[in-house]
C-alpha cells in the first residue's frame, strides 16, 4: 500500500533534472500514473457505455441491418443517440447551458442554473462519508464491507433522535448527527472487537451485520412510535424541521451535508497523516508484527479503527436521512454503503481522492437521472459505467496494456485493494 | 545500472564464488543467466554457443539451474510433488493422471546419486530450512543441469547445515557440475571456492584465488580497508541491570522453548548468547520484550518486574531492541526512513504526543541520524524498503540507540548485512556498552558472539549449558552449541 500524503497525486515532477517542467510534464503524462490511469479508465468506461447504448436501442440497431448499403444512416443515428445521452449526462450533472442562458436573459431562475451541480453534490455528500469509512479502515489493513450496515444504523439512530426528542433548534440537529455517529460507531465497534479479541475476520462479521442492520430497519419502521401514524405502509415519522440539515432554497436540494463532508475529509486527512493514531493505523495496516514490536497495540488499533470507520459511515447515513430523505423507509440508505467501497477504491483510499471520487459518482448519478428522463436510457447504464470505471482502476495493468502507457517512474501504481482477505 | 559490462567464465567441475556486498549486482547478474532478466548488452555463451534466455525454462533447457535465496516451494505439497512441479510426469496426455510413483522414484534416485538425503513423502512445511534447501537442489539436479547457481544459500543455515552444504557442493563439483556460489561470507568462500570473482557496484573488481586473505577479499568487496575484528577495550561491569530467574516460555505450537533460564546482564558489559538457531533464543528475547507470555519465572530490570509491563512500557523504560527479523519486525518497509526512525517513539516528545505528531521534530531527528549513522539513502523521505539490508539495519540501530538506554537487546544484529555495515554496527554496540548500557547480543554466528561478548552463554534446547569467556577455543564453544558438555565425549561436531 501507499503511504504518501493525500490529494490526487499530480504527475510526478522531478526537480533535480535540468529538463523543463513542461517537457517533463508531457513525458510523464503518458505514463501509468494515478491521474492518467483514472482519466483513461473513465474514458474507456464511457466508450463501452456508448457501445451498450447503441446495442440496446432497437431503432438504432435496425439501421445497422442495412449498414453495408447505407452506413451513414447507422452511424448518424448512433452518433445522435450517444451525443444526446452524454450531453444529458453533462447537463444533468454539471450545468445546463440553456438554463444558464435563461437566467442571464431573465427568463429563468438562478436555481435552475445551479440545479445540476446541486443534484451532484446532494448525491455525493453521503458517499464521501461512506467512502472515507472504507478508505481509513483499509489504510489500517481492515476491509470494512460493513459500511452499508453502519450507514443504515446511522440513518435509524439519527432519524429517531430527529423526530423523538423535540429539542430546540441547532441542538436538535447536533444531537441527531451525534446519534448517527454513535449508531455507526457501535456497529463498527462490534466487528472491531471481535477481530481484536478472537481474530474473527472483519469481512465475514461486517457482511453479517449488514443483514442485521437492514432487517432491523425494516422491523423498526413498523413499530408504534416510529411508523407514521397516518400511513399503513413502511414509512416512519418525518424528522423535525429543526433537526434537518439546512438546505439551499427549493427546488435546490443541496444541503449542509456536503460542507460537513469536506470538513470530514480535512479531519480524516489530518488523522491519517498527522496524528499519533494515524501513525499507528498506517503501521498496523502494512506491517502488524513491526507495529507490535515497536510497542503499539494492534488489537486496540483495530478496535478503535473500526469505531472511527463505523462512525464515518453512520454519519453518512445521518446526512442521508437528515439532508435528503427526512424520514425512514426500508430503502432509505439506498446503496450508499456499498458505493462507498467503490468510491474509496476510485479515490485510492486517500481522503481527498475519496472526495473527488464521490463527486464523480454523484455527477454520474445526477446526470443519469436526466439521461433517463430525456433520452430514455435506463439509469442502469450509469451503474454499468460506474462499475466499469472501478474495474479498470482495479486492474491498472489492463489500462496500461490498452493504451500502451509507459511504466510510471514511481512504481506506486499497484492494484490497490488486492489485499484484505 | 546494476551490472556494468561484467565478464565471468565458469569452468566445468568448478566452484566459482561470486563475492560482493548486498546490492553489488550479484543477484542481478545471475538472474540474467537464469532468464529472469534480459541483459541490455552483451551475450551469454553456453559451451561456446551464444544463447538468449527469455525465461527460466530456456535456461533450464540449456542446463542452468538456480536455487534462490528465498525458496520457491509450495509448503503444503510433499517433497516429491514440489520437485515434479513444472515438469510433472503425466500419463495419457495433458489431461492424464500424474505418475506419482515414477516421480517419487526419480526423486529418490537423484537424491541417492548425489548424496542429498531427502524424504520424498514429507511435507515441505514440516522440514527444517536445511532440508528445504536440499529439496531445491534436487529439484535443479533432476532437471539435469550442468551449472547450478546458489544465491546466498548459507544465509538461512545453521553452522552445521552450512558445513553440510559445503560438502554437497564439493561432491557435486567432483561429478563435473559447475557451481556458482553467491555469497558475502568470506569464511565460506575460502573454504569451498576454486575461483573467486569479486563484484562491486555492478563491475567485476577482481578475480582472486581462495588463498587470498580474508582482509584482502573484504577490502576488494568494500573498496576500502575494513577491520573484521571487533576492537574493544576491557569491560567494566557495573550493577546487574537485567536479572532473569527460572524463565520458562512456550513457542507458538505450545512446545517448551525456554526451559528454566537464569541470566544476568550487567551494566557496561556485553553478554553474548551463542547457539544454533531455534534453541529458544527467539522466545527468550520475545519474553523479555513482553512480546510473548512467560509460563514461569521472573524478569527484572533494575528490580522492576518486566513481566507486568507492556512492550511499549518496556521500550519506554530504557530498553533498546533490535529484533532478529528485520523486515518483519524491525522496520515498516512502506514507511519513510524518517518515520521508521521514530517507530517506537512517535507518541513521545519531541516527536509527538498521544494525539498528534510533530513532523518537524521527526524530520530533524531523521536528518541527524542519517548523518550520524551513515545511512545511505537518497532522502529521509524514501521508503525504507528501497534501502539495502545493511542500511535498513542501520535505521533500526539508529532508532534504538537514539535514546538513553539501560539495556540493549540485539538479536542477530548483522544478519543479511554487508561487511562494511557489520563493522559499523559492531562498533555502535561496543560504543553503547562503553556508555554503561547492559547489552545482550543473541547471534547464531559464533564469530559475532565471540567478537562482541565479554561473557558468552551457550544455549541449547532452551537451557543455558554453560557461561564461558570469549577466550575459550572456538571448537569447544562449537561442541557446547551442539549440546555436548562433558570432556568424555570426543567425537566432535564435524
Amino acid at each position: 500500500m501507499t503511504t504518501d500524503v493525500e490529494a490526487p497525486t499530480p504527475p510526478k515532477k522531478d526537480e533535480e533534472r535540468p529538463e523543463s517542467f513542461l517537457s517533463l510534464f508531457l513525458r510523464n503524462l503518458w505514463s501509468a500514473n494515478t491521474v492518467t490511469v483514472t482519466a483513461l479508465s473513465i474514458l474507456l468506461a464511457l466508450v463501452i457505455g456508448a457501445v451498450l447504448m447503441v446495442v440496446s436501442d432497437s431503432t438504432v440497431l435496425s439501421k445497422f441491418s442495412y449498414f453495408t448499403a447505407r452506413p451513414s444512416d447507422a452511424l448518424t443515428a448512433s452518433w445522435d443517440l450517444i451525443s444526446a445521452a452524454y450531453a444529458d449526462l453533462f447537463r444533468g450533472a454539471i450545468f445546463d447551458p440553456a438554463a444558464v442562458q435563461a437566467w442571464f436573459d431573465g427568463t429563468g431562475t438562478w436555481q435552475a442554473a445551479f440545479n445540476p451541480i446541486s443534484e451532484t453534490l446532494t448525491y455525493a455528500a453521503p458517499l464521501v462519508f461512506t467512502g472515507l469509512a472504507v478508505a481509513i479502515a483499509f489504510r489500517g489493513g481492515l476491509f470494512n464491507i460493513g459500511g452499508q450496515g453502519q450507514a443504515v444504523i446511522g440513518c435509524v439512530t439519527s432519524a429517531v433522535a430527529g423526530f423523538a426528542f423535540g429539542l430546540p433548534p441547532v441542538i436538535n440537529l447536533v444531537v441527531a448527527l451525534l446519534f448517527g455517529i454513535l449508531g455507526g460507531a457501535l456497529w463498527g465497534f462490534v466487528p472491531g472487537l471481535l477481530k481484536a479479541r478472537t481474530g474473527a475476520h472483519e469481512v465475514i462479521t461486517t457482511i453479517m451485520l449488514n443483514y442485521t442492520a437492514t432487517l432491523f430497519l425494516s422491523w423498526l419502521i413498523l413499530q408504534k412510535g416510529v411508523q407514521d401514524p397516518n400511513r399503513t405502509d413502511a414509512i416512519s415519522k418525518t424528522v423535525d424541521a429543526s433537526a434537518q440539515l439546512p438546505a439551499m432554497p427549493s427546488p435546490l436540494r443541496v444541503h449542509l451535508g456536503i460542507v460537513l463532508a469536506v470538513l470530514a475529509v480535512i479531519g480524516i486527512s489530518w488523522l491519517i497523516n498527522r496524528s499519533a493514531f494515524g501513525f499507528e493505523l498506517r503501521a498496523v495496516g502494512v506491517n502488524p508484527p513491526a507495529a507490535r514490536t515497536a510497542g503499539m497495540s494492534v488489537a486496540r488499533t483495530y478496535t478503535l479503527l473500526m469505531v472511527v470507520s463505523g462512525a464515518l459511515a453512520g454519519l453518512g447515513g445521518a446526512v442521508q436521512v437528515l439532508g435528503t430523505a427526512d424520514k425512514l423507509t426500508p430503502q432509505v440508505a439506498g446503496n450508499i454503503g456499498f458505493d462507498g467501497l467503490l468510491v474509496a477504491l476510485l479515490g485510492r483510499n486517500k481522503p481527498w481522492g475519496t472526495l473527488f471520487a464521490a463527486i464523480l459518482y454523484g455527477a454520474l448519478r445526477a446526470g443519469g437521472n436526466l439521461m433517463q428522463a430525456d433520452v430514455g436510457i435506463s439509469l442502469e447504464l450509469v451503474t454499468v459505467v460506474q462499475a466499469l470505471i472501478v474495474i479498470f482502476i482495479a486492474a491498472p495493468a489492463l489500462i496500461k496494456a490498452i493504451f500502451q502507457l509507459r511504466a510510471a517512474r514511481s512504481a506506486r501504481l499497484g492494484t490497490s485493494m488486492a489485499k484484505g482477505w | 545500472m546494476a551490472n556494468d559490462h561484467i565478464d565471468i567464465t565458469v569452468e566445468p567441475g568448478e566452484v566459482h564464488a561470486l563475492l560482493g556486498e548486498n546490492g553489488a549486482g550479484k543477484s542481478t547478474l545471475m538472474n540474467q543467466l537464469y532468464g529472469l532478466l534480459q541483459p541490455d548488452e552483451g551475450e551469454i555463451l553456453v559451451n561456446g554457443e551464444a544463447k538468449v534466455f527469455r525465461s527460466p525454462r530456456d535456461a533450464i533447457a540449456a542446463g542452468i539451474g538456480m536455487v534462490h535465496q528465498h525458496f520457491m516451494l509450495v509448503p503444503v505439497f510433499t517433497v516429491a510433488d514440489n520437485i515434479a512441479l513444472g515438469a510433472e510426469d503425466v500419463r495419457g496426455g495433458p489431461l492424464g493422471i500424474l505418475d506419482r510413483r515414477r516421480m517419487r522414484r526419480d526423486v529418490l534416485a537423484t537424491s541417492q546419486k548425489y548424496g542429498l538425503p531427502i524424504d520424498p513423502d514429507a511435507l515441505v512445511e514440516n522440514l527444517p530450512v536445511g532440508a528445504q534447501q536440499r529439496v531445491e537442489i534436487v529439484k535443479a539436479l533432476i532437471r539435469d543441469v550442468d551449472l547450478l547457481i546458489l544465491d546466498e544459500p548459507t544465509a538461512v543455515l545453521t553452522p552445521q547445515e552450512t558445513d553440510e552444504l559445503l560438502g554437497v557442493m564439493r561432491s557435486l563439483a567432483e561429478t563435473g557440475k559447475s557451481i556458482v556460489f553467491i555469497t558475502h561470507k568470506l569464511r565460506e568462500v575460502k573454504a569451498i571456492a576454486d575461483r573467486i570473482t569479486v563484484i562491486r557496484r555492478g563491475r567485476t573488481v577482481g578475480t582472486a584465488s581462495p588463498d587470498t586473505s580474508e582482509d584482502e577479499l573484504a577490502a576488494l568487496m568494500v573498496g576500502r580497508e575494513v577491520s573484521l575484528e571487533v576492537t574493544k577495550g576491557a569491560a567494566e561491569p557495573g550493577r546487574e541491570v537485567l536479572k532473569v530467574r527460572g524463565l520458562v516460555v512456550d513457542d507458538d505450537r505450545g512446545v517448551r522453548a525456554v526451559d528454566g533460564i537464569d541470566l544476568d546482564v550487567r551494566a557496561g558489559e556485553v553478554l553474548g548468547i551463542a547457539g544454533v538457531q531455534g534453541n529458544g533464543q527467539t522466545e527468550l528475547v520475545e519474553a523479555i520484550m513482553g512480546l510473548r507470555a512467560a509460563t514461569a519465572g521472573t524478569m527484572q530490570l533494575d528490580n522492576e518486574d518486566l513481566g507486568a509491563l507492556s512492550t511499549k512500557k518496556i521500550l519506554q523504560s530504557g530498553v533498546g531492541y533490535i529484533p532478529e527479523d528485520r523486515s518483519l519486525d524491525g522496520v515498516v518497509k512502506e514507511f519513510s526512513v524518517a518515520e521508521n526512525l521514530v517507530l517506537d517513539m512517535y507518541d513521545r516528545p519531541p516527536y509527538g504526543n498521544a494525539v498528534r505528531l510533530n513532523p518537524k521534530a521527526i524530520a530533524d531527528n531523521a536528518a541527524e541520524r542519517v548523518t550520524q549513522f551513515d545511512i545511505r539513502t537518497s532522502s529521509a523521505e524514501s521508503a525504507v524498503g528501497t534501502l539495502s539490508g545493511g542500511n535498513q539495519q542501520k535505521v533500526v540501530v539508529a532508532r534504538e540507540m537514539s535514546r538513553p538506554l539501560r539495556l540493549m537487546i540485539a538479536s542477530q544484529p548483522t544478519r543479511g548485512v554487508d561487511v562494511g555495515s557489520i563493522e559499523f554496527i559492531h562498533n555502535q554496540i561496543v560504543h553503547e556498552r562503553d556508555n554503561g548500557t547492559a547489552v545482550l547480543v543473541v547471534s547464531s554466528e559464533l564469530d559475532e558472539v565471540v567478537g562482541l561478548a565479554d561473557r558468552i552463554a551457550v544455549m541449547y534446547r532452551g537451557r543455558i549449558l554453560a557461561t564461558v569467556s570469549p577466550g575459550m577455543p572456538r571448537e569447544e564453544i562449537g561442541l557446547l552449541m551442539a549440546g555436548i558438555t562433558g570432556a568424555d565425549e570426543e567425537e566432535g561436531t564435524k
